[in-house]
């Protein structure tokens, strides 16, 4: 007997077939898969979830005017992911944790990176956000898909870490990644290793349409959320514009995983508003009408429309959150400009973790060379 | 001292880190159940169970990939390649992830991985079986090479490897698994020569060879069968290619003036080219000849039943030993 791929529906936009929670005209909708994980989500969490997106917005527009001011080297812009950057970032433990790309700026966020560790990697003074372990986030990967297998190592320890007092660690990995990386073999390879050790890992994929020029169709002939079950992992299709839904799917998946029962997958159909990154020209490759449509599906607008529907935000709570995200990029702001590069011997350091001769023949030698400069200058 | 073969030896010295430190894990093809196709790992899995010494997919690039996650976690995993032509699929997760963890956080996150590698020619296998592919690694900061050519030191310098925090490729020729030598299976680490450095194998006053592998065992066959001709060579088992110990190497060429530098890898941008561009820099005033490069050729692995022409042997070392000493050569009258 053979399988034929399922021809249903198409890897791109046809929002028909996702899980939703909230429409694009802001109408709370029931969705049955969805419904009993958001069923103690009140007006109050979604404020909270609407707050973060807009400082993620904020956050997002800063970077790409520091890029075009000169003061960042490369920003990858952010704006349209918001719903499941926040939603399934807020959905997490603090002891779980995260091994994103380079365009989880709102992941990021929300695992409470400071206004510094956003913006350092981009203006080139360092090559991650530093500490991963002080809030369980990762730097921005940029090689596609090779966090995913991260993720699932990191999973596979989990399993192997002593459970506390009779109660085994409940700890999950999440991995976040886009529609191009759902070709690269690290991310087939890491559902086979996923699935056959059963390890609590969550894989977030963001499908925003596009990996630079190519379209989605281009990496997949069927849905991305199909793979995924072919692996042995279940996996929830959902409307990547809608937080709520991708809050809801995200705890489908992480209790999943945190009670034992293996990974899961999260397909967020979405899309990328902007360029790939600040060198990109999306104008070369992609209608102008299809970004109006996705501009009508805004998951900042709905949230807004269906908080003000229930009264649940005033002009009080809009002034804060308004505020709370110009504050925001007011510090992202000043600390760009108060950036003081590092000594340029430390380029030696934690290269390895113990002495390596050669290297240090090399420091040895630059420094002198350096030194030569301020002799100079006597 | 007990006498082992090198694959012995190498078990020895997986169990004894097995056993020394719960975050040590074996993974790899066939590691666990097999006990591994060379049978490095055999008897792993009965002793520490599947939680740490786990047969994984057919993917080298999720095993190294895994393998990042775990020491995330704060886990040392050994992780073995099954083949040296295996360890390619691998690379990415290799040079991008494992060699840069640790600058790319600026130390937060520790990468002490082992990666294993049976490695290079001279046991007739398949094409993919034989390569030697250490450059490759010996170019990317962030890892440590190291290559074993004996029982003591394959015991010795895994059990280093393992311990030490930075990334080490580790690789162990295949074609010496079998071969046999004394071992100290009690040897405090603490004593032991750091992995970092090259040993003079053999003295000697005319020239110098410098080699690592299984090349040490025919550059010491060369060194033998040049004394019937009154020569005194001095051998050097570099054992660590990444960093490569200079300083011994050096001492050597300004006693003797001249260098053969002898390995299976190909000739171009290897690790002869970078020893010798690296100990003329330093003792140019001090040699008496041109250093000359033994190689493989630069060719893809040759099928099994040509590759003894590809292997440098005893007599292409003696003929470069003619080279560097200006005496008259038979065998290869035009400078490469």
């Amino acid at each position: 007997m053979t399988y034929p791929p399922s021809t249903a529906m198409g890897p791109t936009t046809d929002m028909g077939q996702v899980s939703r929670l909230i429409t694009a005209e802001g109408e709370r909708v029931s969705d049955p898969a969805l419904e009993g994980w958001v069923a103690d989500v009140d007006n109050a969490l979604l404020a909270d979830l609407y707050r973060d997106m807009v400082r993620t917005r904020r956050l997002d527009a800063e970077g790409v005017a520091l890029q075009r001011q000169g003061q960042l080297g490369l920003w990858a812009p952010c704006q349209g992911q918001e719903a499941v950057q926040v939603g399934t970032a807020r959905a997490l433990r603090e002891s779980d944790f995260v091994f994103p790309s380079y365009r989880e700026s709102g992941v990021q966020l929300v695992r409470g990176a400071t206004p510094t560790q956003l913006i350092q990697v981009w203006r080139g003074e360092e090559q991650s956000m530093g500490d991963p372990f002080a809030r369980g986030t990762a730097g921005p990967q940029i090689i596609i898909g090779a966090q995913t297998l991260h993720a699932v190592g990191y999973a596979m320890g989990i399993q192997r870490t002593p459970a506390a007092e009779g109660a085994r660690c409940d700890e999950v990995a999440v991995t976040y990644f886009g529609d191009g990386a759902s070709s690269q073999g690290d991310v087939s390879e890491a559902m086979v290793f996923a699935a056959s050790y059963g390890a609590p890992v969550v894989f977030v994929c963001s499908n925003n349409q596009w990996a630079i020029s190519e379209p989605v169709t281009v990496q997949s002939r069927t849905p991305l959320a199909d793979r995924a079950p072919a692996f042995g992992i279940p996996s929830m299709r959902v409307d990547g514009n809608d937080v709520l839904a991708c809050y809801g799917a995200m705890r489908w998946a992480l209790e999943r995983a945190r009670s034992g029962a293996g990974p899961a997958y999260i397909e967020a159909v979405t899309y990328r508003m902007g360029p790939h990154t600040t060198a990109d020209d999306p104008t070369r490759y992609r209608d102008a009408a299809e970004v109006e449509v996705w501009r009508a599906r805004d998951p900042l607008a709905r949230v807004q429309t269906l908080l003000q529907a229930r009264g649940a935000l005033g002009d009080a709570l809009a002034a804060d959150i308004a505020a709370d995200a110009d504050r925001l990029a007011a510090e992202v702001r000043a600390v760009c400009l108060g950036y003081r590069t590092r000594d340029p011997l430390s380029v030696f350091d934690e290269v390895y973790a113990e002495p390596h001769s050669g290297l240090e023949r090399q420091r040895r030698a630059y420094a002198a060379y350096l030194d030569g400069f301020e002799e100079e200058a006597r | 001292m007990t006498e082992l073969t090198m694959g012995k030896a190498l078990n020895a010295g997986l169990h004894r880190a097995l056993a020394d430190d719960p975050s040590v894990l074996v993974m790899g093809e066939d590691v666990g159940t097999l006990g591994g196709v060379f049978r490095i790992t055999d008897g792993l899995l009965s002793a520490y169970g599947p939680s740490r010494v786990i047969d994984t997919p057919l993917a080298e690039s999720g095993i190294v990939g895994t393998a990042v996650g775990l020491a995330f976690r704060g886990f040392r995993p050994v992780v073995e390649m099954q083949f040296d032509g295996f360890v390619y699929p691998a690379f990415d997760q290799i040079v991008c992830q494992v060699a840069k963890f640790h600058y790319r956080t600026r130390g937060a996150v520790r990468m002490p991985l082992t990666v294993r590698v049976p490695w290079a020619g001279g046991v007739g296998a398949a094409e993919h079986h034989s390569e030697s592919p250490e450059a490759y690694f010996v170019h990317t900061s962030g890892l440590r090479v190291v290559a074993v050519s004996n029982p003591a030191d394959a015991y010795v310098m895994l059990r280093q490897a393992i311990a030490c925090d930075d990334p080490v490729i580790f690789f162990e020729p295949k074609r010496l698994y079998h071969a046999k030598g004394e071992v100290d299976l009690d040897v405090d680490l603490a004593d032991a020569a750091p992995m970092g450095l090259a040993r003079v194998v053999r003295t000697g006053r005319d020239a110098t060879i410098v080699t690592y592998g299984a090349q040490v065992a025919t550059a010491l066959e060369a060194a033998t069968a040049a004394e019937d001709d009154g020569l005194s060579l001095e051998v050097i088992d570099l054992r660590s290619l990444s960093p490569i110990d200079l300083d011994t190497v050096a001492a050597s060429v300004r006693r003797t003036g001249r260098m053969v530098v002898t390995h299976e890898a190909a000739a171009e941008a290897g690790v002869g080219a970078e020893v010798i561009a690296a100990i003329t820099e330093r003792c140019f005033h001090h040699l008496e000849a041109a250093p000359v490069r033994v190689t493989g050729h630069d060719i893809p692995y040759p099928p099994a039943k040509l590759e003894r022409h590809h292997l440098p042997d005893l007599d292409r070392i003696l003929d470069a030993v003619d080279r560097v000493l200006d005496r008259p050569h038979s065998l290869s009258e035009v400078t490469p």
